[in-house]
C-alpha cells in the first residue's frame, strides 16, 4: 500500500469517502468569521476557534423545500463573530483540494442565545412593520363569541372560563385546541388560529398559555406563528407568560394581555358595571324629561297669566283706533288752518300789490293812530282822576277843620286875624278870636304864662289820668292787631 | 362591527342624556331623543339580560370544521 501510487485524484476521492462517511452527521461549535452571502443566495463563512478553523457553507434552500422554523429565522440572522452550534456534514471539494461543513441547521451558542436569536426575530419584524400601530384591530367592547387558543386542558382555559362567566354570563366562548408546548406547539397554533378565522364566529380570538422559560414560550417566539397572527382578520389578544414576558405574538397581537385571566377581563366587560350604567343613563334620561316637562308647565303657566283676554284686545283696539281717529282728525285742522292762514297771507300780498293799498293804508294808519289817541286821551283821564281823588284825600286830611273837629283850636288876634302861637304874643286884655271845629269864640286874655310845663307837671293827676287814658286808646288800637 | 354594537348603543344613548340633561334641545327635538334613549335603554338591557352561553370546542372533521359542546368542568 505504502508503494502504490496514487493520483491525486485517486486520492482526494479516498479522502473525501472516509471524511464523507465518517462525518454525517456532525455538530460542531465555533465563531463566525468572513460571513459572505453572495448572490447565489447560499452562505459562505469560516468557523474558527483559538487554533482551527474550517469552512462552511449553508445553501440556501430548494424552491418548495419545507423550511423548518429554525432553519428559516437563522439563515439570515447569522452575524461575524456569532458562537454557533452547526449541524450538517463534511463535504469534499476536489477541484480544490478543499473541505467544508455543509450545513443544515445552525443554533445560537451558549446562554442567551435563544434570547439573541428572539431579539434578531423581534427587531426584523419590527422593521417590516408586523408589530406597527396602524395594524391593531380594535377589540370589539362586548363581544358575543370569544374564540381561545390553547390547550383544552389545564389553568388557564379554566381561568378563562371562570372569569367570562363571572362577568358577563351570556358571552359564549369557542376553544380551538393547541399544543402551547413542545416542537409541534407552532404549527398547531397557527392552524388553530386559520380555523377560528374560517369558521368565522368568533368575535375576538385570545391565544393564550402560561408563563414559563424562553424555551417554553418559544411557539410563542415563532415566526410563523407572528405572520398568522398578523394576517389574522379577527382582532387578537395575547395572553402569555406572567407579566414581565413579553413574547413575538405580544407584540404582533392587536392587543397584549399579562395573563390569560387579564385576557378574559380585558375582553368581557363586567356586566354588572354595565347594568350600573345603564340604569344611571335611564334614570338620567327619564329625570331630566320629568324636569323638562316640569319647567315648560311653569313657563306655560306664566304665559297664560299673561295673556290678555280677547275682550281686553277688543278693548285696546277701540282705544287705539279712537286715537288714530282724532289725531288724524286734529292733523286735518292743523292743515286747514294753515292752508287758511297761508291763503290769508297770500291775500294781503296780493293786496299790497294793487293800486288801492296806498289810499287803504293811509285811512287804515289814521284809523289807528285816532284810535291811539283816543286811548291816550282816556288813560290821562283816568290818570288825572286818580290824582285828583288821592290829592283831595291829603287836601281833607290836611283841612285845619278836619283838625278843630278833634278838639284843637285856631286862636286869632281880633284885630289883625293873625294866628297867635305863643302866650308872649299878646297882652293881657287883648281881644281873641277862638276858632273850634263848630262856631267861634271871642275872649280877652286874663292872664298869660309864657311857660306850659306848669300845666304838664304840675298837676300829676291829671297827667296820670291822661297817660291812663292814653294807654287805653293804645291798647285798643293794639288789640286788633294781636 | 356594525352600527348597532352594543357599546355603540351605550355611547349614543349617554350623548342623549347629556344633550337633554343640558336643556339645549327643543322640546321636540327632546322627545325625540327621549325616545330614542328609551329604545336604545331596552337594547342595551336586553342584551345585558341575555341567559344563553355556550361554550363549544371547534373540532376539524372530514366535511370540514364543526364545533361541538365542551364541558366547563375541564
Amino acid at each position: 500500500m505504502m508503494k502504490c501510487i496514487l493520483t491525486v485524484t485517486a486520492l482526494t476521492g479516498q479522502l473525501k469517502n472516509l471524511l464523507e462517511e465518517t462525518f454525517d452527521p456532525i455538530l460542531v461549535e465555533g465563531e463566525i468569521s468572513n460571513l459572505r452571502r453572495p448572490a447565489s443566495g447560499h452562505t459562505y463563512f469560516t468557523l474558527k476557534d483559538n487554533q482551527a478553523q474550517i469552512r462552511a457553507v449553508w445553501f440556501k434552500p430548494f424552491p418548495g423545500t419545507q423550511l423548518t422554523p429554525s432553519s428559516r429565522r437563522m439563515a439570515c440572522d447569522l452575524e461575524e463573530g456569532m458562537l454557533v452550534v452547526c449541524r450538517g456534514r463534511i463535504s469534499v471539494y476536489a477541484p480544490r483540494g478543499e473541505y467544508q461543513i455543509v450545513i443544515d441547521t445552525v443554533e445560537p451558542k451558549g446562554t442567551g442565545a435563544l434570547q439573541k436569536a428572539f431579539e434578531q426575530l423581534k427587531a426584523r419584524l419590527h422593521a417590516e412593520g408586523l408589530f406597527d400601530e396602524r395594524h391593531k384591530r380594535e377589540i370589539p367592547f362586548l363581544p358575543s363569541c370569544i374564540g381561545v387558543i390553547t390547550s383544552p386542558t389545564g389553568a388557564v382555559i379554566r381561568d378563562i372560563l371562570q372569569i367570562t362567566k363571572r362577568r358577563f354570563p351570556s358571552v359564549s366562548l369557542l376553544l380551538a385546541p393547541a399544543r402551547v408546548q413542545g416542537p409541534e406547539a407552532a404549527p398547531e397554533i397557527v392552524r388553530a388560529i386559520q380555523d377560528m378565522v374560517a369558521f368565522g364566529r368568533a368575535d375576538v380570538l385570545i391565544l393564550a398559555r402560561g408563563g414559563g422559560s424562553l424555551e417554553d414560550l418559544a411557539p410563542f417566539n415563532d415566526e410563523t406563528v407572528a405572520r398568522a397572527i398578523h394576517a389574522c382578520p379577527v382582532p387578537i389578544i395575547s395572553a402569555v407568560g406572567h407579566e414581565t414576558d413579553y413574547t413575538i405574538a405580544d407584540f404582533t397581537a392587536d392587543l397584549r394581555a399579562p395573563t390569560p385571566s387579564a385576557a378574559a377581563e380585558l375582553v368581557v366587560p363586567s356586566r354588572d358595571d354595565l347594568a350600573g350604567t345603564l340604569f344611571d343613563l335611564r334614570h338620567r334620561m327619564i329625570r331630566s324629561r320629568a324636569h323638562m316637562a316640569e319647567s315648560l308647565n311653569r313657563e306655560a303657566t306664566l304665559l297664560r297669566e299673561k295673556l290678555k283676554s280677547p275682550r281686553w284686545m277688543i278693548d285696546d283696539y277701540r282705544l287705539s283706533l279712537d286715537d288714530y281717529d282724532d289725531r288724524m282728525k286734529a292733523r286735518l285742522w292743523q292743515q286747514l288752518a294753515h292752508s287758511a292762514a297761508h291763503l290769508h297771507h297770500l291775500k294781503i300780498r296780493l293786496a299790497q300789490g294793487s293800486p288801492r293799498t296806498g289810499h287803504q293804508r293811509i285811512g287804515f294808519l289814521l284809523e289807528s293812530s285816532t284810535g291811539n289817541m283816543i286811548a291816550a286821551m282816556r288813560r290821562r283821564i283816568v290818570d288825572a282822576r286818580q290824582t285828583l281823588k288821592r290829592n283831595i284825600s291829603l287836601l281833607d286830611s290836611l283841612n285845619p277843620l278836619a283838625v278843630l273837629n278833634r278838639g284843637f283850636s285856631i286862636t286869632l288876634r281880633r284885630q289883625t286875624k293873625e294866628i297867635i302861637r305863643e302866650a308872649a304874643q299878646v297882652r293881657g286884655g287883648e281881644e281873641l278870636m277862638i276858632y273850634l271845629g263848630k262856631g267861634q269864640l271871642t275872649a280877652s286874655v286874663k292872664s298869660r304864662e309864657e311857660d306850659n310845663a306848669r300845666y304838664f307837671f304840675a298837676k300829676p293827676g291829671r297827667m296820670n289820668k291822661r297817660t291812663e287814658e292814653r294807654d287805653r286808646f293804645d291798647s285798643e288800637i293794639d288789640l286788633p292787631e294781636r | 362591527m356594525g352600527k348597532d354594537t352594543f357599546e355603540n348603543n351605550m355611547t349614543r344613548l349617554e350623548e342623549i342624556v347629556k344633550k337633554l340633561e343640558s336643556g339645549e334641545l327643543s322640546l321636540e327635538d327632546s322627545l325625540k331623543a327621549f325616545e330614542e334613549g328609551i329604545k336604545l335603554s331596552r337594547l342595551c338591557t336586553k342584551k345585558l339580560n341575555e341567559s344563553e352561553r355556550k361554550v363549544e370546542i371547534l373540532l376539524k372533521q372530514e366535511e370540514g370544521l364543526a364545533s361541538t359542546s365542551f364541558s366547563e368542568e375541564v
